[in-house]
């Protein structure tokens, strides 16, 4: 069933540089009706570009761009699509209900003003004008934007990115709702938390291909790492040499060991100190198994551990 | 999907409607802003009345009052200065800060941006001619017919369309912060070797011998020749000189959209 889902948009062989840096080599992605598919990668990945690529912002040097089928660097292509990209000034002398009446106009078929204000929590501001929000207000002012045209494919850009904890979970909460009434949504951002949080699907890119792809669940086991921290009086070179371990990191008076047996790795741990204190051994978190696939894909394996790094591009069997 | 039937129903009146929206919301905001809105409408009025009134007193020119003259030219002044600084201090902020990119990420018709943005600059221009107008028939003795006053207004309106384009190309190629200034190096000294600060008959032989190369100098003449001044030239030909501007300026603005990776009729 997941395999036949309609694909809303996809990016089929596109290649794109700037100069003489590329920016996506080839990729095939494809998003499906009605998940909520998280891009990752690190800055510099593309995932930016994949992303303006899908908004008609950008054109591929080649390869194909669709969106519903067309190609959206056509204005009415655009119309079943909200945008929630990183603004560094929103023309601050127009109010909030100005602003959301202005892009509800663009739509067809658009949410009501209420509507509208309700889903992005700024119920009673909108006599406001947009230059006298809060940091939080602004955010959610460009999210009421974004989703005022009731669009069926949602492109979110760190839409939490700098918020406090309440406004992140309140748009994060309006995300779950979207998903639940069927809209699609594609995600960037940086925190990993929110990607488990939300994302039904993950794509990692790194220097301009697809690393990896496959559920949060998927991405985790594939690196299927442990975390071991613990106050050690045993050197940083004598943990190295226990054969499970993978990697070997020192943080304050701690030692953090990444392995994928942590029980073997405890034992020869007590054997060479009886009296280490402070253990914690948790499951890797999407975090580490991000940095992982970054990491190993650069080629910068440690104590010799690669093989499972040497990912395909996963975007092969996309193609749309 | 029913939103598909609705887009299709009357596209001409729903594409109408975009754009007036757009139009509406660009004033709104505009009009918020001191900043423009008070040296762009001020300064016109208070050079005319000290060159125009106050030092030009009973003077004349040709046929007509110096008064009368300097009310042309500072009409052409003030609509080329409501053009340019309108255009390129909002596109370039725009720009500059990402807003433009959610703009265009939207189903918003390209092209509503831009003709709200002169819809804007042509507003200002009806208000600066009427104003102007004012203040020279009340303390110039200026005498205008009503059909020289709406030639006058008519060709000032359609006078914007030129200035839009280079402020549009001032907004495409320079940062948030520096538009103003561009604006200001190229706007005053541009006017004035037109002759619209100063009749250009007092100006040095060799400026009068430079002016017909800047588009300033067009649209002057053309503004003079509606309140009755016989400038140099038929007024085709200044027609022709603001059209073979404005459409040099679109194509170099129209680069300057490419560099930021998208075309500008997409």
């Amino acid at each position: 069933m997941n395999a036949e889902k309609q694909i809303v948009a996809s990016l089929a062989g596109v290649t794109k540089k700037f100069g003489e840096i590329t920016a996506l080599n080839n990729v095939n992605m494809g998003v499906r009706a009605g998940e909520l598919l998280a891009v990752l990668g690190p800055n510099g990945a593309g995932k930016t570009t994949a992303v303006r690529l899908m908004l008609g912002l950008s054109a591929p040097l080649s390869g194909k761009v669709a969106v519903f089928g067309r190609d959206p660097r056509i204005a009415s292509a655009r119309g079943r699509i909200g945008a929630m990209l990183q603004v560094a000034k929103v023309p601050e002398t127009l109010k909030v209900k100005e602003h959301i009446n202005l892009f509800r106009s663009y739509y067809a078929n658009p949410l009501s003003l209420q509507t509208t204000l309700e889903a992005a929590g700024l119920e009673g501001m909108e006599e406001r004008l947009f230059g006298g929000l809060s940091g939080g207000q602004k955010q959610r002012g460009l999210f009421a934007l974004a989703i005022c045209g009731n669009p069926d494919l949602l492109f979110l850009d760190e839409p939490t990115v700098g918020l406090d904890i309440t406004t992140r979970h309140l748009i994060w909460q309006q995300i779950r709702r979207l998903v639940q009434q069927g809209r699609t949504v594609v995600l960037t951002t940086h925190y990993l938390e929110e990607v488990d949080a939300l994302a039904d699907r993950v794509i990692v890119l790194n220097h301009g291909v697809i690393v990896a792809e496959g559920t949060s669940a998927e991405i985790k086991s594939r690196t299927a790492q442990r975390k071991i921290r613990c106050a050690t009086q045993a050197s940083r070179a004598e943990i190295e040499n226990i054969p499970e371990v993978a990697a070997v990191s020192e943080q304050e008076s701690r030692m953090e060991i990444l392995t994928a047996q942590a029980e073997p790795v405890l034992r020869e741990l007590f054997i060479l100190d009886p009296n280490l204190t402070g253990l914690e051994v948790t499951n890797s978190t999407l975090e580490d198994a991000f940095l992982k696939i970054v990491e190993t894909k650069v080629g910068e394996t440690k104590n010799g551990e690669t093989t499972t790094g040497e990912t395909k591009p996963a975007a092969q069997e996309m193609t749309a | 999907m029913s939103s598909a039937s609705v887009m299709t129903q009357n596209p001409a009146a729903s594409m109408f409607r975009v754009y007036g929206t757009e139009a509406k919301y660009e004033f709104l905001k505009t009009m918020r802003q001191p900043a423009y809105v008070i040296p762009t409408l001020t300064f016109p009025l208070i050079f005319y009345v000290m060159f125009g009134i106050v030092f030009g007193g009973k003077q004349s020119l040709g046929a007509v009052s110096l008064s009368t003259y300097l009310l042309a030219t500072y009409c052409a002044f003030g609509v080329i200065g409501a053009s340019l600084f309108g255009f390129a201090m909002g596109v370039s902020m725009e720009r500059g800060y990402g807003w433009l990119q959610v703009k265009r990420a939207s189903p918003m018709p390209p092209l509503a941006y831009l003709t709200a943005k002169m819809a804007m600059a042509m507003i200002f221009s009806a208000i600066l001619v009427a104003a102007l107008f004012a203040v020279g028939t009340m303390f110039g003795g200026v005498h205008l017919s009503a059909g020289r006053l709406l030639g006058l207004a008519g060709t000032m309106i359609a006078g914007t369309i030129p200035f839009c384009a280079l402020g549009l190309l001032i907004g495409c190629y320079s940062a948030p912060n520096s538009a103003p200034a561009v604006v200001n190096i190229l706007f005053l000294p541009l006017a004035f070797c037109s002759g619209l600060w100063l009749p250009i008959q007092i100006l040095p032989k060799f400026l009068q011998h430079v002016a017909p190369f800047l588009p300033p100098y067009h649209l002057g003449q053309l503004a003079l020749q509606q309140v009755g001044f016989a400038g140099a030239g038929h007024p085709l030909q200044h027609v022709a000189a603001l059209a073979a501007f404005t459409v040099a300026f679109l194509l170099l603005a129209q680069r300057g959209f490419k560099r930021d990776d998208v075309s500008i009729n997409a």
